[in-house]
């Protein structure tokens, strides 16, 4: 059988230990858990982060990627979309350190970093995640990073999220 | 083939606006401080309440116009209309949509209007409290990236990035607002002055916006009456004519995952060269900006879009002294605006670019002849606006 997600530029993402092994993840426990839209949009995707493989929709018409997911490519028009594995190689296109608790779950978590990750091997798409290390850190735009994969399989319904860590 | 233009064919008769409270502090439902709103702008118009017979808002307003009509017996609706998306993007949006209507004769008498009592309802400022976070929402939520301050702080660090900007330009956008809402006695930061000191040592809500860069959440109502130019000479005040309005979106700024592809931008880049071809000035015609501060770096990249100063010279001009009234380059948000005057989403910054054609502003230039608004940066859709003395520039 063909494999479902065909591998696009480079090697697929670190499969190392996340920092979520234990429990001790980077944010605390109270936070949304991911899920896709009502119709299923966006299912592939968390499946496939459970497994620790990273996937993109790429058309299959045009072969464009795009992110987040939608039911047509926004390039030619075609619905005929599926998704790539990628590389979890990215590089930070930008950042920001949260010092309010938006959220009730986060008043023990302050500060914490958030960045927004281009990966070059899936047409400069964007992720959002955690910058991993010291909440404290300087950060730098352009900075090289991996994807981490974050587990979380203490609730009822397991998920998994994925963090960035600085590789250069 | 006539022109499609509404330049100069409406013009603002009317404005009202209650008290602006802290968040919590009206003593009023949401409902009856908009009918206050609006039977004062038709008072400040002079024309019979009853007469109103368009409805325009934003935001999702609660306030549904055949309510509006009914409690307070207009004769009919001719027109009702909401502006979509969040924020403030409509709020010239929802003026220009009024001032097309009477343009295009669905109504002779229309009300833009919102009214905002956040202690009444869901706070923005805080994310959804909920177990899980589906679709777009899915790939921020659970990153802790859940405000509106974070969601635009990322755009904002980019444009800073790509450009050199320092913290200072964001700080002179703040005092500026600070600084004018302390000769507004309406203000709720009246009395409650900013120093460059107390903004470098507020607290962070997300790197790069201290508190001081971050709006208010208030209680109040605020309307705006706009007819046809022909009636509005003949009422009580110098009419603010509409010279030109746009609203809209960049390509792909709602891309979701924070993927759009010009990114760290106020979404204005379209809309501004739309505006100024509608009401035949440039920005070196502009005379007072009000500019819509959900945050100051909001301000920062739609001044620049603008077209005031170019990217690079972002630092040089960001300036206290150049967006104070009377003498600044650019008086910029001359009532205090959202962040010191109250945050009624924008409509009170209209009703203030009224006040200085008319000449009533708490911080009043010589001569105004163009006075200008752009409305919610960042969002989708977003909006602006040109108001003249004259139907022409
Ligand atoms: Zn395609």
């Amino acid at each position: 059988m063909s494999d479902p997600y065909p591998a696009s530029g480079g090697a697929t993402a670190t499969a190392a230990p996340p920092s979520g092994a234990n429990g001790d993840y980077y944010l605390p426990v109270g936070l949304p858990m991911p899920a896709p839209s009502p119709e299923g949009l966006g299912a592939e995707f968390w499946d496939a982060v459970k497994r620790h493989e990273l996937l993109v929709q790429r058309c299959n018409a045009c072969q464009a990627f795009q992110w987040g997911p939608e039911y047509v490519c926004n390039e030619c028009h075609s619905f005929d979309l599926g998704y790539a594995r990628v590389s979890g190689r990215g590089r930070i296109f930008s950042w920001e350190r949260a010092w309010y608790p938006v959220h009730p779950a986060l008043k023990d978590a302050l500060p914490y970093i958030v960045v927004l990750v281009e990966l070059p091997d899936a047409g400069n798409v964007r992720m959002v995640g955690n910058l991993l290390g010291d909440r404290r850190q300087e950060v730098v735009i352009g900075a090289e990073v991996e994807a981490v994969f974050e587990d979380h399989n203490d609730g009822k319904v397991p998920y998994t999220l994925v963090q960035w860590r600085r590789t250069g | 083939m006539t022109e499609r233009s509404i330049r100069g064919k409406t013009a603002i008769a009317g404005i009202g606006e209650t008290r602006y409270y802290k968040r919590g502090a009206a003593p009023d439902p949401e409902f009856k401080l908009t009918l206050e709103a609006i039977m004062l702008a038709a008072e400040d118009a002079g024309i019979d309440v009853r007469e109103i017979d368009g409805l325009a808002s934003f935001s999702n307003d609660r306030n549904d116009p055949p309510r509006i009509a009914s409690a307070l017996g207009m004769k009919h609706i001719g027109f009702s209309n909401m502006f979509w998306g969040g924020g403030g993007g409509g709020g010239s949006g929802a003026v220009a949509n009024a001032a097309a209507a009477v343009a295009a004769g669905y109504c002779d008498v229309a009300v833009a209007y919102r009214g905002l009592a956040q202690g009444q309802f869901g706070r923005f400022g805080q994310g959804p409290q909920m177990a899980a976070a589906p679709g777009g929402m899915a790939f921020t939520a659970p990153y802790g990236l859940m405000s509106p301050a974070q969601s635009f702080a990322m755009r904002v660090q980019r444009f800073m990035h790509d450009n050199g900007v320092e913290q200072d330009a964001l700080k002179a956008v703040a005092l500026a607002s600070y600084h004018h809402a302390q000769k507004n006695p309406r203000a709720v930061m009246h009395g409650r002055p900013l120093s460059a000191e107390d903004y470098d040592n507020s607290r962070w809500i997300v790197e790069p916006f201290h508190l001081f860069d971050c709006c208010q959440e208030n209680d109040g109502a605020a309307a705006i009456i706009i007819t046809s130019a022909e009636r509005a000479r003949d009422l009580k005040h110098k009419p603010a004519y509409i010279l030109g309005a746009a609203q809209g979106s960049d390509y792909r700024q709602a891309a979701t995952a924070h993927n759009a592809p010009d990114y760290g931008t106020s979404n204005f880049k379209t809309l501004a060269p739309r505006l100024y071809a509608m009401a035949g000035v440039g920005p070196e015609d502009v005379d007072v900006l009000q500019s819509y501060e959900n945050f100051t770096g909001g301000v920062m990249m739609s001044i620049v879009e603008h077209g005031f100063c170019k990217p690079e010279e972002t630092n040089d001009f960001f300036t206290i002294e150049n967006f104070s009234a009377p003498s600044g380059k650019l008086p910029l948000n001359t009532s205090g605006g959202n962040l010191a005057e109250c945050y009624m989403h924008g409509l009170e910054l209209i009703t203030e670019a009224v006040k200085q054609l008319r000449g009533t502003s708490p911080n009043q230039l010589e001569n105004v002849h163009v006075s200008m608004v752009t409305s919610g940066p960042m969002v989708q859709p977003v909006s602006n606006l040109i108001l003249c003395s004259e139907p022409h520039a």
